[in-house]
């Protein structure tokens, strides 16, 4: 039996100033670096597989796999490319990670680049968190200054240089085909595939693309082996993992835990819902995965698991609402989120999601008809499966979950021509008392 | 070629000081392909110009051998990147969803109404630029404000209202996990890759981001035992400074909590109550 609670990429972020190198070495860091040149690429690749590390950044894919697409010996250059976009609503995980210990990541960055055989690798980090960027901008220049990149490190005669790439606002620069777009100096859309990434990434040549936390993993896996990690969460979804804890409870923020560790289990380490109320939904990894409710307190919080449920791990933003919380309301704000960000590349995302928002905001106002739900569902059945990238089908799923679950709600507004939540009830700073 | 060029926009004509050329051109070396660069270009066009100017635009493509057509299609497809003239403090409030529900509308509709502009709009002094904001990474610190992009955690009205005030009348701010605030254009520099000296400043974490960690430390909880390269788990030398530096920030962490609403009940957040918070 593993603990509780399993800090391993957290672990160090209650130390001095766990963001510089120095610190980052007292713990131990840049040790893995050494471990895995010594091995050589292939065994690196191996050694991961064998972990069966899965991406942390949604989809659950293993990491070692995808690693293993990249052809070797095909004389073109390789690149590794690491998405901190990190902008799914729910999700902050990857921003904390790289504020306290960026180091972490770059030495994910350094053994995965040498394991795919990159020459050259990138963070693209969404622009709008200025400090994170900072801290790896110094984390990345430090590191070059102490011969962890650049050329020949660590004696072992592998090159490679590291850019910190800074977004501009596009929550669908993080699919990772419209991220490989922008960071060619293009406008961020999704590209067709096949061909795959691994085949014809960036600029056309053989590219991985992984989540900060998938990279951030792999120092540990290589220290201390691949049974260690399998030792941590299910069987087949190994490991421990970043879950953040965020609205409605009374200690919100990240806890790492193995994964598997249930809602339940994590409510009562966060102190439970907020004093006075109940749990109503919750999302599992942010808002393209559907809404659960109090029924699903106990679901294995792991792919399987939450897949089982008849929703996704996504990237374990937990997400939590009380009975407060209107949740008309909460899926009309995601849905205009998802009209904002669609790309407009193509049409049943471009037009679906304007007319998901026409329909639901009527629906708010309590002036719609029951009528107005099927159209809902049509148009997300439209969506569904037949958009481009998969910000159409993320679209789709906190209106059909919250139609299953909810109903009822939706029709009070039609009875009752209105929301009939106090939304000032909701708020932290709510007045003593209110109630919905 | 159509550039959606408004003339009364462009106060500075001509070109870009010599300067900025060489940084753009300085850009485009840190890729394998020199248009990877746009994005950063136009950050330091914003650094420079507190927008981006068709001059801007012309630089950019001039020195990647593109349209101005493509830049500028490029620069109207990113939100970061702003056509109207930005003020000293880009002020943001997340009114995504959990952010929303837990007081960002509130906070957005109060300041709305307390510096006189719309969304996207500047302070007639110039000083300061509301926008509403999608998910900023921050929901464990909801509602979340961001000051030229630093985080500014677990606001409420009120101290949503204190902030711009201190903003306007140049007393010094800092975020709430980050550094002390700079201006907009000097932000925007950082993100075109030319870092200043603030890395070191603000903590590791806020008290949210250290949560669990906490509780482990004081359960005892820890991964299993790996091979110990030197002091990787457990037993490092300043290990139990750490946790009680983390009992601390817990500590913390729960009086905000709790503080949080009495610290508005009586005051201004009552108004909140009045069913200002429907409207939207
Ligand atoms: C609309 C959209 C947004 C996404 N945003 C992110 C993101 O911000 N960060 C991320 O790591 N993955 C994001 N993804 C998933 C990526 O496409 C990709 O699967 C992931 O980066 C792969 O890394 P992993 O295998 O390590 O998880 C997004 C996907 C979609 C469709
Ligand atoms: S699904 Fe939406 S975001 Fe994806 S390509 Fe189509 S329009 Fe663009
Ligand atoms: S919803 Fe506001 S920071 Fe995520």
């Amino acid at each position: 039996m593993t603990d509780m609670l399993t800090p391993v990429l957290s672990d160090n972020w209650d130390t001095e100033r766990p963001w510089t190198l120095e610190s980052y070495e007292q713990t131990g860091g840049y040790a893995a670096l050494d471990t895995a040149l010594g091995m050589g690429q292939d065994a690196v690749i191996d050694l991961v597989k064998e972990s069966g590390l899965r991406g942390r950044g949604g989809a659950g894919f293993p990491t070692g796999m995808k690693w293993g697409f990249i052809p070797q010996g095909d004389g073109k250059p390789h690149y590794l490319v690491v998405n901190a976009d990190e902008s799914e609503p729910g999700t902050c995980k990857d921003i904390p990670l790289m504020m306290a210990s960026p180091h972490t990541l770059v030495e994910g960055v350094i053994i995965s680049s040498y394991a795919i055989r990159a020459n050259h690798a990138f963070i693209y980090v969404r622009g709008e968190v200025l400090h994170v960027v900072r801290r790896l901008q110094r984390a990345v220049q430090e590191a070059y200054l102490a011969g962890h990149l650049g050329q020949n490190i660590h004696g072992s005669g592998y090159d490679l240089e590291l850019t910190v790439h800074a977004g501009a606002g596009a929550y669908i620069c993080g699919e990772e085909t419209a991220l490989l777009d922008s960071l060619e100096g293009r406008r961020g859309q999704p590209r067709l595939r096949p061909p795959f990434p691994a085949v014809a990434g960036l600029y056309a040549a053989p590219t991985v693309i992984n989540n900060v936390e998938s990279i951030a993993s792999v120092p540990c896996i290589v220290r201390n082996g691949a049974e260690w990690f399998g030792s941590m969460g299910t069987e087949k979804s190994k490991g421990m993992t970043l879950y953040s804890l965020s609205g409605h409870v009374k200690r919100p923020g990240q806890y790492e835990a193995p994964l598997g560790i249930t809602l339940r289990q994590l409510l009562d380490l966060a102190g439970g819902v907020r004093e006075g109320h109940e749990l109503k939904f919750w999302t599992p990894g942010g808002s393209s995965t559907p809404i659960l409710t109090a029924e699903h307190l106990d679901v294995p919080l792991d792919y399987e698991g939450v897949g089982a449920a008849g929703s996704m791990l996504g990237t374990k933003a937990l997400q939590i609402f009380d009975e407060t919380t209107c949740v008309v309301r909460a899926v009309l704000r995601w849905t205009e989120f998802y009209k904002h960000e669609s790309c407009g590349k193509c049409t049943p995302c471009r037009e679906g999601t304007w007319w998901l928002v026409q329909t639901l905001a009527r629906l708010e106002q309590g002036k719609g008809s029951e009528q107005d739900l099927e159209n809902l569902l049509d148009t997300c059945d439209n969506i569904l499966g037949r958009s481009f990238c998969a910000l159409g089908d993320g679209a789709t799923s906190p209106i059909t979950s919250s139609i299953q679950h909810f109903r009822d709600e939706y029709v009070r507004h039609l009875t009752e021509g209105g929301c009939p939540f106090d939304h000032a009830a909701s708020t932290l700073f709510a007045p003593a008392g209110a109630t919905a | 070629m159509t550039l959606n060029h408004d003339p009364a926009l462009d106060a500075g004509s001509g070109r870009l000081p010599e300067e900025t050329l060489r940084e753009l051109r300085a850009i485009g070396a840190r890729y394998p392909q020199a248009r990877s660069a746009l994005l950063p270009m136009l950050h330091l066009v914003q650094s420079v110009e507190g927008r981006v100017t068709s001059r801007g635009i012309e630089a950019c493509a001039d020195i990647l051998g593109i349209s101005a057509a493509e830049v500028s299609g490029v620069a109207t497809f990113y939100t970061m990147y702003k056509r109207r003239p930005v003020g000293d403090y880009h002020v943001g409030v997340c009114t995504n969803t959990l952010c929303a529900v837990m007081g960002g509308d509130e906070i957005f509709e109060r300041l709305k109404g307390h510096l006189d502009v719309g969304n996207d709009e500047t302070t007639d002094d110039g000083k300061v630029t509301l926008e509403h904001l999608e998910c900023n990474a921050a929901c464990d610190y909801a509602p979340v404000m961001m000051v030229n992009w630093e985080f500014m955690d677990n606001m409420t009205p009120q101290s949503a209202t204190q902030l711009v005030d201190d903003l306007r009348a140049g007393t010094e701010v800092r975020s709430t996990r980050g550094a002390r605030i700079c201006t907009w254009r000097e932000a925007e520099r950082v993100l075109a890759g030319f870092p200043d000296d603030r890395a070191d400043e603000g903590p590791a974490a806020g008290p949210a981001s250290l949560v669990g960690l906490g509780i482990a430390r004081e359960r005892g909880w820890k991964a299993p035992e790996g091979r110990t390269a030197a002091g990787t788990t457990s037993g490092t030398p300043g290990a139990t400074a750490a946790a009680e530096q983390a009992d601390t920030s817990r500590a913390e962490s729960e009086t905000k909590v709790e503080q949080s609403p009495t610290d508005t009940v009586g005051g201004k957040g009552d108004e909140t109550s009045t069913g200002e918070g429907k409207k939207r």
